[in-house]
């Protein structure tokens, strides 16, 4: 068994003639909550995408559980993903399924468990996220916190190895966050699980990793414990994880001379 | 305009042309293959056919008012129609014949599809963009639910299986619609009615081919659906387009599709 449950190995990916991702190196160890951070359109997404095999890296290459994800045919992808569970960032629940069917989806769809042992289990991993109360709702009537904790349980349907969480904090407000934070946190190490988090809202993702990888220019920008980058003298980590609004990456986007654009008249 | 002015527009004009000629090919490919991977994955599908029927219920049932209800006056408008001018020759007792003939060769299928890509393959198309659009497909992908074996084929099959169904009951209803208007409203005799459509309906030639019609349109028009949804763009946009698209494009296919069918059923 590798140390590392997830490893990225020299990874390069682009699409549109443009180069996302420069030769990206990461490990994600056993039992560990990794996140990876950094600014809106960094890539961050696409690298979780990238480790579930929905793309092919342009080069180098991702390893789960020590198997090249891009080399796998249908059946082998299909076989690493069900070791992973994915909260997606607005959950993605199934909107023509109730709250009970969407996380028992997973259990009838991949195994041949009897129904009443899927609702045994299907209750207990929505106590687990505090919702066994709401087994009957349909998505349409829940928040958008509930939505999440319905997708969280689901995601550990068949208590994967990996959990991925894409923005598990984005549009949440401050209590739905606590109690999402409390969860990866308490999930993954009650599974004995994996967690990947994707985020860039850093308070809360400092509060729960292990280990913070900061993806910026398609490359690797900083890496470490949430402690030695709130420490961090480089330049690009003090902007994001101080908030500022301007530095490395500008408040301005390049744009043409603003007198030029308006059209002002040069004071002789 | 000068001559190399003239030149670099017309080249212009003809590299639009074959950029559009390119990428009509081209979904006509990706439409091909999604149909291919729809008839290989069916074996999976058909395991669990509770998902097909609930897809012929909301395909098919959801469609029947809709189609019973244009049915009936279509039935009934051929009635006056055809009796206007038949009684110009003679013929009214001939009313049964015309309006049988005209419903199970010709408008039953066709008028069927119409509605069916107007009520059902709106619903299909914009059912799978939604699925698209909030991630829901992209979930089961990572939940190594294969989302053309559990979504694509069903609902493909549905469609095929209840439009042939569908455009009888237009037929029949249709006769009955002739018939109110043509025996108690016009006083047609009830007997030469009935007789002369028993007499001169041929149940292969005129019934097998329509059904033929109606299968294959079937196939057409849920196609198209299906291709629409699962290739729209994630957007409200792309959905709205998407759906659009579905109409216009299976409504000319449908015609279209007759014509040739029609010539061949004609030929043979």
């Amino acid at each position: 068994m590798t140390a590392n449950i997830v490893e990225i190995d020299h990874l390069s990916f682009g699409y549109k003639g443009r180069l996302l991702h420069q030769g990206i190196n990461m490990v994600f160890p056993r039992g560990k909550v990794v996140a990876i951070m950094g600014g809106s359109g960094s890539g961050k997404t696409t690298l979780l995408r990238l480790i579930g095999g929905q793309i092919k890296p342009s080069k180098g290459e991702v390893r789960v559980t020590g198997e090249v994800v891009h080399k796998q045919d249908r059946d082998g992808i299909y076989k690493l993903r069900r070791k992973m569970g994915m909260l997606f960032q607005h959950g993605a629940l199934f909107t023509d399924l109730s709250v009970f069917d969407n996380v028992a989806f997973p259990m009838r769809e991949l195994t041949d468990l009897p129904e009443s042992m899927i609702k045994d289990l299907v209750l207990m991993k929505l106590n687990a996220v505090g919702l066994r109360g709401a087994h009957q709702f349909m998505p349409t009537e829940l928040s958008g916190g509930m939505a999440r904790r319905v997708a969280l349980a689901r995601a550990i349907a068949l208590d994967p190895e990996i959990i991925m969480y894409d923005e598990p904090f984005a549009g949440l407000d401050p209590i739905s966050m606590g109690v999402i934070c409390g969860l990866i946190r308490s999930l993954n190490d009650a599974l004995g699980a994996t967690s990947i988090i994707v985020s860039h809202d850093v308070k809360e993702t400092f509060l729960i990793a292990d280990y913070v990888y900061f993806v910026a220019d398609g490359v690797v920008a900083a890496e470490g414990t949430p402690n030695d980058l709130m420490q961090s003298t480089l330049p690009f980590v003090h902007q994001f994880v101080h908030g500022e609004k301007d530095g490395p990456v500008p408040f301005h986007y390049p744009a043409a001379h603003y007198q030029s654009e308006l059209l002002l008249e040069q004071v002789v | 305009m000068t001559q190399s002015n003239l030149l670099a527009s017309i080249a212009n004009e003809l590299r639009g042309i074959g950029h559009r000629m390119i990428e009509r090919t081209w979904r006509l490919g990706v439409g091909a293959r999604l149909f291919a991977l729809a008839i290989i994955y069916s074996g999976e599908s058909f395991k669990r056919f509770h998902l097909t029927l609930r897809e012929i219920y909301f395909t098919g049932v959801m469609s029947l008012l809709i189609i019973v209800v244009s049915a009936f006056f279509v039935g009934m408008v051929l009635a006056l129609q055809g009796y206007n001018t038949l009684q110009k020759y003679g013929s009214s007792e001939a009313i049964g014949v015309l309006v049988a003939l005209a419903l199970v060769r010709e408008l039953g299928p066709v008028v069927t599809a119409l509605l069916f890509a107007g009520r059902a393959g709106t619903a299909i198309t914009a059912e799978i963009g939604l699925m698209k659009a909030t991630e829901q497909l992209s979930a089961m992908e990572m939940m190594a639910v294969n989302p053309i074996a559990r979504v694509i084929a069903p609902r493909f099959w549905a469609g095929v299986i209840s439009m042939p169904i569908l455009a009888s009951i237009f037929s029949m209803v249709g006769i009955l619609g002739g018939y109110l208007v043509a025996v108690p409203l016009i006083g047609v005799d009830d007997g030469a009615f009935w007789s002369q459509m028993q007499a001169n309906v041929d149940f292969r030639l005129d019934i097998v081919n329509g059904l033929i019609k109606s299968f294959v349109f079937g196939v057409a028009c849920t196609m198209i659906a299906l291709f629409e949804g699962f290739d729209a763009p994630p957007t409200a946009e792309g959905v709205s387009r998407a759906t659009t698209r579905t109409v216009v494009i299976s409504s000319l296919t449908v015609l279209a599709l007759d014509f040739v069918l029609t010539s061949f059923m004609m030929v043979v």
